[in-house]
């Protein structure tokens, strides 16, 4: 029998151009037309104001560790503990889940507040994950 | 919403907690509900409004055999039984229904008819935090708390210190799991499990139940036990995904629910005398006390660790021992509410004497939802 796989997303019509854009090695995030709002996880109108004239780009992809755990037991399919499961601060402004490659997964190499910039990672032909690494200089 | 409107006049938990192998989960809604009904004096066919979470409204009335003019089938996590409390008040205030019956099991250690959780892979949580890695509150629930220590300056020892206390409470507790006295030194070499927070920072996974039985404040007179009145309540919700919240350096559904129900309790924290905050995870009754007002969320740490919180000190908290040591099916805010009934009963088996007004504070769904009671004794 297969191994159990690691989770696989399965785009929305509503997050599509999320996966697409990771999938050509973009971080796209949403931007308020009316208020500015930049906003995450993808959705047609914003959160902030509820306009539906919403703009779709391309982010910097650079941000920082906001907060972590390394998790050693129960470990999800598909990893190998320990890992840690990171929330990162894009310099945009929203928060998202993530995995940091890399660096060791130890508490002395993941310090809070690291700079860190995105990567992009195949799961298959359809899905690339976002995933971050240490900033380089 | 009123205070002490409506009271608590029925409260039970499951006959057994802990391990039970031979009852299924809709089994220990049961009996959790007719060990209330018998504390309360009622009949089933007295119940005319029902609440319940997980399970459905109509699956538990069935099973049962009652037929309610009224249901809430709220479900936000572990503290939907304190939404349930808090619903169950008005609709009795508003005239629809006269007794309600709030039921919680959980099948948590030993699986028995419990449903699957899934998270599908469309969902925002399915696209967003399952590929990560997480895998069941362990690897979610303690994301914030390094973020959280570093802006407070809280230390690994004085979150180790929240289960130390709390299992001296357990100690008192001859239904609580975990009974043992521990050091900080054990919490700090207990098996890792989802770094900063190990084994025994981490709540227990058992079986059991609870339900409570709420009526109106002038019918509550003429119950068998002590009535314990509803005398404030709060609710909230965030987001499902942890990694969403808007901060972790406190949370808004606590800072939404908490204030709301000292608000409507017309209460200061001064005249707090027995404090409940759910407990899946060492980090929460230090959000807890700076999320509802306590103290400033520097001082958390340092005031549990000092021993404030401990036997005899000047804020009981989590005087059953907690999800921490007491007992944690999955949905823990039941057992809080059981013990802070206990509490103003004046029977909990640590009771903290003359007790007036109790606060339980529940969240759920990690730090997805959050309510709070308060309940006092004296109307």
């Amino acid at each position: 029998m297969a191994e159990p796989q690691r989770a696989r997303p399965k785009p929305t019509p509503e997050t599509q151009h999320f996966w697409d854009g990771t999938k050509a090695g973009e971080l796209r995030l949403q931007r308020c037309d009316a208020c500015a709002h930049v906003y995450f996880p993808p959705r047609p109108f914003c959160p902030s104001c509820a306009s539906r004239k919403v703009s779709i780009f391309k982010a910097s992809g650079k941000g920082f560790l906001y907060s972590y755990v390394i998790n050693h037991r129960p470990a999800a399919p598909g990893f190998t503990p320990p890992y840690a499961i990171a929330v990162v601060e894009l310099d945009e402004g929203p928060r998202m889940m993530s995995n940091i490659i890399d660096c060791p997964q130890t508490p002395e190499a993941l310090e809070l507040d690291m700079k860190l910039e995105v990567a992009f990672e195949a799961l298959d032909d359809k899905i690339t994950l976002p995933v971050f690494r240490p900033a380089k200089g | 919403m009123r205070r002490n409107q409506v009271a608590v006049v029925g409260a039970a938990e499951t006959t057994e907690l802990g391990v039970i192998p031979n009852a299924s989960q809709l089994q220990l809604h049961a009996d959790a509900a007719l060990n209330a009904i018998a504390d309360a004096g009622l009949r089933l066919s007295d119940i005319d409004g029902f609440a319940t979470a997980v399970e459905t409204p109509q699956q538990v009335c069935h099973y049962l055999g009652i037929k309610p003019t009224w249901v809430d089938g709220t479900s936000v996590g572990g503290c939907s039984f304190m939404l349930h409390v808090r619903h169950a008040a008005a609709a009795i205030e508003a005239g629809l229904c006269k007794t309600v019956l709030i039921t919680h099991a959980e099948s948590g250690k030993s699986m028995i008819g419990k449903l699957p959780r899934s998270t599908p892979a469309d969902s925002l949580n399915g696209q967003f935090e399952a590929p990560y890695g997480v895998y069941g509150p362990p690897s979610m629930f303690p994301i914030p708390v390094l973020r959280f220590m570093k802006t407070y300056g809280i230390t690994h020892e004085q979150l180790a210190s929240v289960a130390v206390v709390q299992r001296e409470w357990a100690a008192k507790n001859p239904r609580a799991m975990m009974k043992d006295p521990i050091t900080v030194a054990d919490v700090l070499n207990s098996r890792m499990i989802a770094y900063p927070f190990r084994l025994l920072q981490c709540c227990l996974v058992t079986d059991g139940g609870g339900a409570l039985i709420l009526t109106s404040a002038d019918r509550a007179r003429d119950f068998p036990r002590k009535p314990v009145y509803i005398m404030g309540t709060g609710e909230s919700v965030e987001t499902p995904m942890v990694s969403q919240m808007e901060t972790f350096n406190s949370s808004r559904a606590f800072k939404t629910a908490g204030p709301l129900a000292f608000k409507e309790a017309g209460i200061a924290h001064k005249d707090v005398d027995h404090l409940m905050i759910y407990d899946a995870f060492a980090h929460l009754p230090l959000f807890g006390l700076g999320d509802l007002g306590f103290m400033s969320y520097e001082e958390t740490g340092k005031f549990i660790a000092d021993g404030n919180t401990r036997p005899g000190a000047k804020l009981p908290l989590n005087t059953n021992g907690g999800g921490l040591s007491y007992m944690h099916s999955g949905m823990y805010g039941m057992y809080a509410l059981q013990e802070s009934v206990r509490q103003m009963r004046g029977i909990a088996p640590a009771q903290v004497p003359n007790a007036k007004i109790s606060v339980c504070h529940g969240v759920g769904g990690m730090f997805a939802a959050s309510g709070t009671i308060v309940f006092t004794n004296e109307r």
